[in-house]
């Protein structure tokens, strides 16, 4: 009977174990320190999450379909930039969608490069890292963007609104979810993503247009970038040219620690959800405990293999590795 | 079996080919736009380039390796980073003052065994967990710069020694100590994976684990090895720079995981695993060098740099492959 619970007990950990983690992680930290409970906290956490948050929930798509986009950085300093600078130049009405453009037209180069040409999506988005903060740069010079007229403008609604008492950014990273949820675990596109990430040979011999679905997971991917990089520059009306630098592998690392397998064909937009809001409570509940910010680096490594290697584990039955 | 050769030759000599066009290019196009009086291909200029190239250049050796065995590894910033910050702090420890200028030869050990311990730990917990390289190395990317961090918050770390920095802008036989050490370490490390047991696994496992793990290959401890190595090389990288700059910022190294990729891929070597010449990746970090100081010389923006390495790598990976396809197509018929 022990026996049978440890079993069950193993199974709902292998299962449902970033989830279990999710809910130890609170209850410990609110023990630790009552404030971190409160709703005025829980809700800056997840408002500070939501740029994160956006650019996760766009390369699920992608690494649910067995590739990588390491450029989501860089192209979310890109859209940040250019909406800025398109700002003072056209007004805000035409500078979105103009900037939510010209992103999904970068998206769309790397879907092209990776979908049709077959091109390995970790060097193909690691080039565009580079080459979009390069394009980046150009068009600023090199120099910080700023908006003219901050108090004026209703740009900032983006970033630091709220309707009904709730932030902008939070309801945008929820309508987001639930819409690309519903996408990807209710359409014949979404089943389609799966089974090329699952197994793309399968997929194209069962008449599945493996090159157009890579493709469209860019461009999910680069329209979440733009929506991130709309509250982005929304919230701070002006930016740094690297503003994204590095968000690349954080994004990765969300990503990863909802239980996307690298290898493509599993993980869901709410695991995703919930990988996002463990970084950005584990960050926020370290700083309540008076740490540096920079411990959470170290707790975020230990949590991200421990939640790779019990799930492989889990699946392949035994916890140490068959490598000789 | 001759168009087969022909292939292998534009693989491994394409690199090169590619510096000797650079060179040309922007000789001439200096000349043209006569920004500046200064040859492109003068001596000292092509001196400074080599020194230049060093500390990327011994960490993309490093990665030439690891990514031979099909593995990668996100973590050496982080490690290039730590290693410096030991390497400059320890020196300032007390009984290390006692010593005198011996304190640097140990100060140098304490760099080197940090980064070779770093290494170990990821090399370990790939070994013992089956967690996929790229996984684990990201997660420690994060995690070694949290603990950078943590040695010194975020002010710098400084320490000059000025034995240290006349030693490391020494020049012997016209080239620069970190030119030396990058020549050297390219040197062992070809010898390594050309001439040993060791560099012939390492192949055997990229290119088909299993059938390497049947033929009685230890793939895990391999698999250590060779994070150790790389961990040390990152360190070695720190060793050389600081050396010479004697003051470390807890964000230095950032993105150097990413360059050296650039580099280890320009030079031909695959991601897959099983396939790759540490003479090539060589030949890669001169290539990206010289696409920086040439743009500069040509009066282009720095800015543009990121831009063509980017697409040079997108285009590169393009060719590549259809090189691989028309050998493919050949083998068939």
């Amino acid at each position: 009977m022990a026996e049978l619970t440890t079993k069950g007990l193993g199974k709902l950990l292998a299962r449902q174990g970033i989830l279990v983690a999710f809910v130890v992680f609170m209850i410990a930290f609110a023990l630790a320190n009552p404030r971190f409970i409160a709703i005025d906290n829980i809700s800056g956490v997840i408002r500070s999450s939501a740029i994160l948050g956006v650019m996760a929930l766009g390369v699920t798509f992608v690494v649910i379909g067995g590739n990588l986009d390491l450029s989501v950085g860089s192209m979310m300093s890109f859209s940040t930039i250019v909406v800025l600078d398109l700002h003072d130049k056209i007004g805000p009405s035409l500078a979105i969608p103009a900037m939510f453009a010209m992103t999904l037209a970068l998206g769309g180069f790397i879907g092209f490069l990776v979908g049709y040409l077959k091109l390995n999506s970790l060097i193909v988005t690691l080039g565009m890292l580079s080459a979009i903060h390069g394009l980046t740069l150009t068009w600023s010079g090199g120099k910080n963007m700023d908006i003219a007229d901050k108090e004026g403008t209703w740009f900032s609604v983006f970033g630091q609104g709220s309707i009904v008492g709730i932030p902008v950014p939070i309801l945008m990273f929820a309508l987001l979810a639930v819409v690309l949820s519903i996408i990807l675990g209710k359409t014949p596109f979404g089943r389609k993503v799966y089974a090329v990430g699952g197994n793309g040979t399968a997929a194209t011999f069962s008449g599945i247009p493996r090159a157009r679905v890579v493709f469209m997971t860019y461009l999910f991917s680069a329209f979440c970038v733009a929506t991130a990089g709309l509250i982005q520059a929304s919230r701070s009306l002006g930016s740094q040219n690297t503003v994204g630098q590095g968000l690349e592998l954080e994004v990765l690392a969300a990503v990863i620690l909802g239980g996307a397998s690298l290898l493509g064909g599993s993980g869901t937009v709410f695991k995703t959800v919930i990988g996002v809001l463990i970084l950005g409570f584990i960050q926020n509940g370290l700083l309540l405990m008076g740490l540096a910010f920079y411990v959470q680096y170290v707790v975020t490594w230990i949590i991200i293999i421990l939640a790779v290697w019990l799930d492989i584990a889990a699946k392949r039955g035994r916890l140490w590795s068959p490598i000789a | 079996m001759n168009s087969q050769f022909r292939v292998n030759l534009i693989k491994q000599g394409g690199i090169w080919a590619f510096i000797v066009v650079e060179l040309i290019f922007f000789s001439v196009a200096g000349e043209l736009l006569a920004v500046t009086d200064k040859a492109f291909m003068d001596f000292d200029n092509m001196l400074l380039l080599l020194k230049q190239s060093a500390p990327i250049g011994i960490i993309a050796l490093g990665m030439t390796i690891i990514m031979i065995n099909g593995n990668i590894d996100l973590s050496v910033g982080a490690i290039f980073a730590l290693s410096a910050i030991v390497l400059l702090d320890s020196m300032t420890w007390p009984f290390m003052a006692a010593l005198g200028d011996w304190a640097i030869p140990l100060a140098w050990g304490f760099a080197l065994l940090t980064g070779v311990v770093l290494g170990a730990v990821n090399g370990f917990i790939v070994w013992k967990t089956g967690v996929d390289a790229f996984i684990v190395t990201l997660g420690s990317m994060l995690g070694f710069r949290g603990l950078v961090f943590m040695y010194n918050g975020e002010q710098p770390t400084s320490h000059l020694n000025w034995t240290l920095v006349d030693f490391a802008e020494a020049q012997f036989l016209g080239l620069h100590t970190a030119t030396w050490f990058l020549l050297v370490a390219g040197l062992l490390l070809w010898l390594l994976m050309t001439r040993t047991v060791h560099g012939r696994n390492a192949y055997a496992i990229g290119n088909n684990r299993e059938a390497a793990v049947n033929a009685g290959i230890r793939v895990g401890p391999h698999f250590l090895w060779n994070f150790m190595l790389i961990g040390f090389l990152a360190a070695l990288s720190a060793v050389v720079f600081y050396s010479e700059s004697g003051s470390v910022n807890p964000n230095d190294g950032m993105l150097y995981e990413l360059w050296a990729i650039t580099a280890v891929v320009l030079g031909g070597t695959k991601l897959t695993g099983g396939y790759g010449s540490i003479v090539s990746t060589l030949g890669g970090v001169i290539a990206i060098q010289l696409l920086r100081k040439g743009l500069g010389h040509i009066g282009a923006d720095t800015q543009t740099v990121n831009l063509v390495i980017g697409l040079i790598l997108i285009t590169v990976l393009f060719l590549d492959r259809q090189l691989n396809r028309k050998g493919k197509e050949e083998l068939k018929t």
